[in-house]
């Protein structure tokens, strides 16, 4: 082991522009890879908070018996896809109204505005067809005069989720095919580059796993730079965007020691797959 | 130890290399290799130190078949050879006895007997004096010494040596030769591929010719039909 990690620093050494291109390659596929991963990191928090606000909006008849519209909300709040129920009185609905819309701020008459029911859906129950079914049990109760979920607005939002959702799929997927290709090159430079000592390796006996281990650690450690500095370069487009564009949210710790760590395997699996083919072929 | 039976080596693009080769060589023994270029003697190295595999027949060496040889087994039966190359095959950035160290580093020697096994290979090809020399520093004829340590350090059943001297001048190619022979006086069998003619006729030792792939002339059939087989 104290071997391959010397022949790999070696290379390093032995090497500097092409072990520098190598890491900056890396850097730069995981550095787009990571923007994209910011944007659709932003992008689904905002969809998320949008989503947050799918309500159930159920209007209470005049007169209906509290005990009634309370037994209703016990029992809306076990439904398996609702996240809070809560109960909206008359005077609750009024005093929102003033402090939201301008046009009530001279209205002091309570009863004007119904009681209501409103219904927020637990995550994953958002979609348009478990509203809908969620809108029609509370429809059910005979004091509940009207139902509103916006269902059109629900919709937009659902196909709008599903799309940005399959897009970011389809994007994450090609940019990450995208920067196994240049990092697979770039290794595959560097075995080509060390063609010459493989082949020594060889007629004297070096076992495939020998000749192998020190591109691993190698591919290992460049993998792992090009992540570091990816991250560097990710976070600093963050700030740039934080003082001059948006407020954006960046990873979490964990999220950014996942993607150093993908950078690494990445580098692993690159090294693994460029050198395992050169010694196919040899 | 090596033994060649009727073997033949077709390669998809070129046509034959090798036809129907049968020969044996001993422990210990030293043979020439001769013929034109393209005559097949850079094949039946490959074929012994299992770069190629025959298309036909069987190579032996040291008792291992090229036929039931896995992939695994060739770098074990490798450390029982040695081969050295007309362009040395050096690395340039390491000293004569990194060059030499390597052979052992690679293949697993525990580093306590590597320095005096490189200086023991070194003091061999009389370049103890030139072990802290990098190649760029080294004449053509002590390149080529270095590249001997390199194949006798892992001490092999047999040197395989194509065309060892082709890139030197006549004195460096009598040192080299000489050197050959010193080996193989030790031991060790020596099978040297080479179109020098002078260095093959001044000599008593072995010869196998080759023509278009074809064994032509093997001096120990001429001597004891019983050599070839």
């Amino acid at each position: 082991m104290s071997l391959a990690l010397r022949e790999a620093l070696r290379a390093f050494q032995r090497t500097p522009m092409l072990s520098l291109l190598s890491v900056t390659t890396i850097a730069f596929s995981l550095f787009a890879f990571g923007l994209y991963g910011l944007v659709a990191l932003n992008l689904r928090n905002a969809l998320q908070q949008v989503e947050d606000r799918v309500e159930v909006r159920g209007f209470v008849a005049a007169g209906t018996a509290p005990e009634a519209v309370s037994a209703a909300v016990g029992d809306v709040a076990i439904f398996p896809e609702v996240g809070d129920v809560r109960l909206v009185t008359e005077t609750q609905a009024l005093e929102r109204a003033r402090r939201e819309l301008r046009e009530f701020a001279d209205v002091f008459e309570p009863g004007i505005l119904p009681a209501s029911i409103e219904v927020r859906m637990k995550p994953g129950f958002r979609d348009p067809q478990t509203v809908r079914t969620v809108a029609r049990r509370l429809e059910a109760y005979d004091f509940i005069d009207d139902v509103r979920f916006g269902e059109e607005w629900v919709e937009n939002l659902y196909r709008l989720r599903t799309i940005a959702s399959a897009a970011g799929i389809a994007l994450g997927l090609t940019f990450a095919f995208v920067a196994m290709i240049i990092i697979g090159s770039t290794i595959r430079m560097a075995v080509l580059a060390r063609s010459r000592e493989i082949a020594i390796m060889r007629l004297v006996g070096a076992t495939d796993g020998f000749i192998r281990l020190p591109f691993l650690i190698e591919g290992f450690l460049k993998g792992l730079l090009g992540g570091v500095l990816a991250l560097v370069l990710t976070w600093i487009a963050f700030e740039v965007s934080g003082r001059w564009v948006m407020q954006v949210t960046y990873f979490e710790p964990l999220v950014a020691v996942a993607g150093v760590a993908g950078g690494a395997l990445l580098g692993l699996l690159g090294s693994a797959v460029s050198v395992g083919r050169h010694l196919r072929k040899v | 130890m090596i033994r060649f039976t009727k073997v033949s080596k077709q390669y998809a693009r070129g046509g034959p290399a090798l036809e129907d080769l049968t020969f044996h060589l001993r422990r210990g023994e030293f043979a020439f290799l001769t013929g034109p270029s393209g005559a097949g003697k850079s094949t039946i190295l490959k074929l012994i130190y299992v770069a190629e595999r025959p298309s036909s027949g069987e190579v032996r060496v040291d008792g291992k078949s090229s036929v039931t040889m896995s992939r695994s087994e060739i770098p074990r039966l490798r450390r029982r050879l040695g081969v050295v190359f007309q362009d040395f095959r050096l690395l340039d950035d390491r000293t004569a006895e990194q060059n030499v160290a390597f052979a052992l580093e690679v293949t697993g020697t525990p580093s306590a007997n590597i320095a005096p096994r490189v200086q023991r290979a070194l003091t061999q090809v009389g370049l103890a004096s030139k072990a802290t020399a990098l190649p760029g520093e080294l004449s053509g004829g002590e390149q080529q010494r270095v590249a001997i340590a390199r194949a006798l350090v892992n001490d092999p059943l047999v040197l395989l040596a194509d065309e060892p001297t082709g890139n030197l001048d006549e004195r460096a190619t009598r040192g080299i030769f000489q050197l050959l022979r010193d080996i193989n006086s030790s031991g060790t069998a020596v099978l040297m591929a080479t179109h020098d003619l002078d260095l093959v006729r001044n000599t008593n030792l072995r010869t196998l010719e080759l023509n278009h792939g074809r064994l032509v002339f093997d001096s120990a059939a001429a001597d004891d039909p019983g050599a070839v087989q």
